[in-house]
């Protein structure tokens, strides 16, 4: 049983690759060794990185391939040996095969007799096959961006190969990547360690060479040791009472992937920039210095933050380290206290005719153009909303919003940190005195930017979600730029996502055509656009099977909220036998229609004449299924789906006493239509709640 | 520390001038190998834009060049008013064609050459991928952060002029008014000791060498620059620029030129008259005149001069 260790070591691998990589490698090697016949019982993949280095360790090889038999089939014996003696055929095949021609064997199989040979494939040495296996492997890992660094452009990667380690046990196996030959030695903490090579005796005293030159190889532990410190730092905040740092899972991977040795020191800022909106502050923590907030004990922002080192040093060091950040902290915020108070000398109210010189696309306009555009969507909108009545909104409110949602842009603050676009709007137009439902509006028009958002609180958010992105969505299908396969540079699967969410989760009475009358659009690709959204959002976000959603959705798919309900109750019956049989009845139907339609046969409710449906199986049916056409569309006036398609199941001993008992295509052709006329109306009855064709047996 | 130091180039006692940075950086370099060039003295947004850089990185031929690039950015201008913020910054820029291995390393002794010692900070290589689309350039590489402060970019070029680069360069990007700033633990990068007299120790500030060019300059860019003439300059310099490259395009393209005449052609001056078409969109951008519809085009024209340049200079090397 051998244990092996592959390190690759690199310059800094960006942060946000490393994990994938990091589980490709493992991958990639799980697949070679079981590929090459080299796992042993009881096999271990384990993986560690850096950021300067992506490691594999297995142990449980074995040391060498098995021997392998393999048997070769040759030409036809009558070819190869006539009368006994061996002919040019069998002797190329002897040499070929590498055995003599004394120990060639005779085949038989069904296609008759031919010349055989049983080789014996010695098995590889583990250690040379790594060596000529793993430079593919490597070579092939996914990066999203990569480069080229050698002379000849002979190889790309993430970044530059440096150094290259391989152990077998503890020997160094013959690898050679990128013009790197592997050892048994690797590198420390630059600074802590400096440029000693560090040397590896054995796989198994990795993770302790590494720690012993101050660097952490194992995620896990990493992650775990900037958990703690973030905790016990904190916890050094006495001014604060009950200070803790707001949590941030995604900081969290980021610094875990920046460190090779972390440690954590917080840090201070004058309480004066605290007046700055919270939205701002974190901004300018978060994603421009990858601090972590420390709040107090209500949950408000105190003035401390947290920053995670790649070293560890002194009481001095640490003072330096705390003064350098806290300047370039103060630095920031003075900036951003300085565009909030620049902005708002000009109120968002002036600021409209700028938008003439912000573009929104190049083909289409500016974000003025983009403005007057989503104003007249968002009228008929609202007017399609008033007319319906349900819903209470303030529509001076909403117009006021959507002439004032990109303004912004304009703003220095939104320049400068323009992951604040909206929010930052939104706080303007609050401190500008120009009411809550405007200021909420504005606040919550890119939300929801994912799909576990929430979708806008006020109805007045809501429309203008719903018009800004329609618009956008119909002006880009408009000049070409729809989504393709897995191009969509203008997001709008995102925004369309978001749409059918909005309608999904908002009280609004809208539906997709709907926004389309409203956008002007009459193109029909728009709306399959945004039917496959919604088929996405019903299977990925509502956790809806996909054969219910397709038999939803082929009845409808424009009133989303409906949709959701028929999904809804045909989830609840869809395993019930009595369903299933409906179902498989539909299906027959639906065949049975469609291929007499396909030979010409001609039918129609004029042909239901009850004379010709003699038999009693017949009868039934259409007395039942009239009745229950009657019921269902009175449930269905109601929104009552639940019992809709309990009452359909219903049917089933009926429809199936007919296919039992008649036959659908009969000879005289008066009885063939009206039999065919009958089924179809079923069909057709139901089709607007469900396509139950399409629901599958498991 | 393991890491070596330069016997000429001692830790310092006090934090260094900006003018004593400069000479520090220009030294190491200078003794592993660097040609020290001087600033470009036409209008350039960064360094990467001179053509020692530009032009040089292009082509088998190895390079290693360092100077220091004043760059000019209009709409950076902040009338002297902003402690962080110039209009013309300085970076001390680096080319290393191609980059030796240990290259990371070099840049960290760089540090302590200027009297950072790193085992008293935090450094981190973050992930960023510089990209110059008007000279068609691009490369991968990293933002060096130092207690939370960018202080070089740090980029392994990839492509330049849109050919690909073989061998590549590194380049590294030294922020000087930050790193001295940060030396000096200075405020305001006016307040940065720019020289010290060593003998009356009489100290001459950034402000008094600089504030002066960066209030008229701001006002300048911003209030009096005449947009109809900037935009009548683009058009000559860039109508210039153009034909010299199609004569050169002629010229390279003519069976049994003459070898001299082909390397005498004033490929830089055509490539100087797209520097100059840069700058001027820099300032009609300050000016807040260029449009939305002309944006990218105006970027367009600018690059195909750069990149008409750029192919022509490497047919112009490899005959």
């Amino acid at each position: 049983m051998a244990d092996f260790l592959l390190e690759l070591g690199l310059e800094e691998i960006p942060a946000r690759m490393i994990a994938g990589a990091e589980a490709e490698l493992g991958r990639r090697m799980g697949d070679l060794l079981s590929r090459e016949r080299l796992l042993d019982m009881g096999v271990t993949v384990t993986t560690y990185s850096t950021p300067r280095r992506l490691a594999v360790r297995v142990e449980g090889l074995v040391a060498a391939q098995p021997d392998a038999e393999e048997r070769l089939v040759g030409p036809s014996w009558a070819i190869g040996f006539k009368d006994g003696v061996p002919g040019p055929a069998a002797i190329a095949f002897a040499k070929k095969a590498g055995v003599e021609v004394s120990a060639i064997e005779k085949i038989t199989n069904p296609k008759g007799e031919y010349l055989g040979a049983t080789v014996l494939r010695k098995g590889r040495t583990t250690a040379d096959l790594l060596a000529a296996e793993l430079p593919k492997e490597v070579l092939s890992i996914y990066w999203a961006k990569n480069m080229y660094w050698r002379a000849g452009k002979p190889e790309r990667f993430v970044r530059p190969l440096r150094w290259l380690v391989a152990l077998l046990d503890s020997e160094v196996i013959p690898l050679e990547i990128a013009g790197i030959s592997a050892g048994n030695e690797t590198r420390g903490h630059r600074i802590l360690h400096g440029d000693w090579p560090v040397e590896i005796s054995s796989p198994a005293t990795y993770l302790d060479a590494l720690r012993s030159a101050f660097v952490e190889g194992d995620v896990v532990a990493r992650r775990h040791t900037i958990r703690k410190a973030l905790d016990r730092v904190t916890r050094a905040i006495t001014e604060t009472a009950g200070a803790r740092w707001r949590e941030d899972e995604a900081l969290v991977e980021t610094v875990v992937h920046l460190t090779e040795w972390p440690t954590v020191l917080y840090g201070s800022f004058e309480a004066e920039y605290l007046s700055l909106p919270e939205e701002v502050l974190v901004t300018v923590m978060r994603d421009h210095q990858k601090y972590f907030a420390v709040e107090d004990k209500s949950g408000k922002l105190a003035p401390y933050f947290l920053t995670v080192l790649n070293t560890q040093v002194d009481e001095e060091g640490q003072a330096i380290i705390r003064h350098g950040n806290e300047r370039v902290l103060r630095s920031r915020f003075k900036d951003a206290q300085f565009f909030w108070e620049t902005d708002q000398k000009i109120p968002l109210a002036a600021r409209v005719d700028l938008l003439k010189s912000v573009t929104f696309q190049k083909e289409l306009g500016s974000y003025a153009w983009k403005t007057e555009g989503n104003l007249r969507v968002a009228k008929a909108l609202a007017s399609t909303v008033k007319e319906r009545g349900h819903v209470v909104f303030d529509e001076a409110a909403l117009i006021k919003a959507v002439e004032l949602a990109k303004t912004d842009l304009t703003a220095e603050l939104v320049k400068e940190f323009t992951e604040l676009q909206g929010i930052v709007g939104g706080l303007y137009a609050r401190a500008q005195g120009l009411g809550e439902p405007v200021a909420a509006a504005i606040y919550s028009q890119y939300t929801p930017a994912a799909t576990d958002d929430a979708i806008p609180v006020t109805v007045e958010g809501q429309l203008l979600g719903l018009a800004d992105r329609i618009h956008t969505i119909v002006a880009m299908f408009g000049i070409g730029n729809a989504p393709t396969g897995s191009k969509d540079p203008f997001a709008l699967r995102r925004a369309a996502n978001a749409v059918i969410k909005i309608l999904a989760e908002s009280s609004l009475p809208l539906s997709v055509s709907d926004l389309l009358m409203a956008a002007g659009c009459e193109d029909r690709s728009v709306t399959v656009f945004l039917t496959e959204r919604l088929s996405f959002y019903l299977k990925d976000v509502r956790g809806f099977a996909y054969d219910v959603v397709a038999a939803v959705l082929a009845a409808d798919s424009d009133d989303v909220r409906d949709a959701i309900a028929r999904a809804e109750a045909l989830s609840t019956v869809r395993g019930s036998e009595d369903f299933l049989a409906i179902s498989a009845a539909f299906r027959r139907i639906k065949n049975i229609v469609r291929q007499a339609t396909e030979s010409g046969e001609q039918f129609g409710p004029i042909n239901l004449i009850p004379s010709a449906l003699v038999q009693p199986e017949a009868r039934a049916l259409l007395i039942a299924s009239a009745d229950l056409l009657i019921r269902v569309a009175e449930l269905r006036q109601r929104h009552d789906y639940a019992t809709a398609f309990e009452a359909i199941a219903t049917l089933r001993p009926t429809v199936d006493a007919f296919f039992d008992k008649v036959m659908v295509m009969a000879p005289e052709p008066e009885l063939r239509a009206a039999r065919l006329a009958l089924i179809q109306s079923i069909l057709d009855g139901f089709s607007g709640i469900a396509d139950f064709s399409e629901i599958v047996v498991s | 520390m393991p890491s070596a130091q330069s016997p000429t180039a001692p830790v310092a006692q006090a934090p260094l001038t900006f003018q004593e940075l400069l000479f520090r950086l220009q030294s190491f370099w200078a003794e592993r190998g660097c040609v020290l060039q001087q600033p470009y003295d036409v209008e350039v947004g960064a360094g990467t834009m001179s053509p020692e850089t530009f032009l040089r990185v292009l082509g088998p031929k190895p390079y290693r060049v360092g100077y220091a690039q004043p760059s000019r950015r209009p709409a950076d201008g902040r009338y002297g008013e902003n402690p962080n913020r110039l209009f013309k910054h300085t970076q001390f820029q680096l080319i290393l064609k191609p980059p030796p291995v240990n290259v990371q390393e070099l840049y960290l002794e760089s540090l302590t050459a200027i009297g950072i010692d790193l085992s008293r900070h935090d450094l981190k290589f973050e992930e960023d991928n510089w990209e110059w689309p008007a000279g068609g350039a691009w490369g991968v590489g990293w933002q060096v952060m130092l207690d939370g402060l960018e202080i070089t970019q740090f980029t392994y070029f990839q492509q330049c002029g849109g050919l690909d680069l073989d061998p590549i360069c590194a380049e590294l990007t030294y922020g000087l008014e930050r790193i001295a700033a940060f030396l000096q633990d200075a405020d305001s990068i006016y307040d940065i000791v720019w020289a010290r007299d060593p003998q009356t120790g009489t100290e001459v500030t950034y402000g008094d060498v600089r504030l002066a060019e960066e209030v008229q300059f701001s006002v300048y860019n911003f209030e009096f620059a005449d947009v109809t003439k900037l935009w009548d300059h683009f058009r000559l310099y860039e109508e210039e620029a153009k034909s010299l490259i199609d004569q050169a395009n002629a010229l390279f393209k003519q069976e049994g030129a003459d070898p001299v005449t082909k390397r005498r052609f004033p490929l830089l001056a055509a490539y100087e008259l797209a520097l100059k078409c840069s700058h001027l969109f820099n300032l009609l951008d300050a000016r807040g005149a260029i449009s939305v519809t002309e944006r990218v085009g105006v970027i367009g024209r600018i690059r195909n001069l750069a990149v008409g340049v750029a192919r022509a200079y490497a047919i112009q090397q490899a005959a």
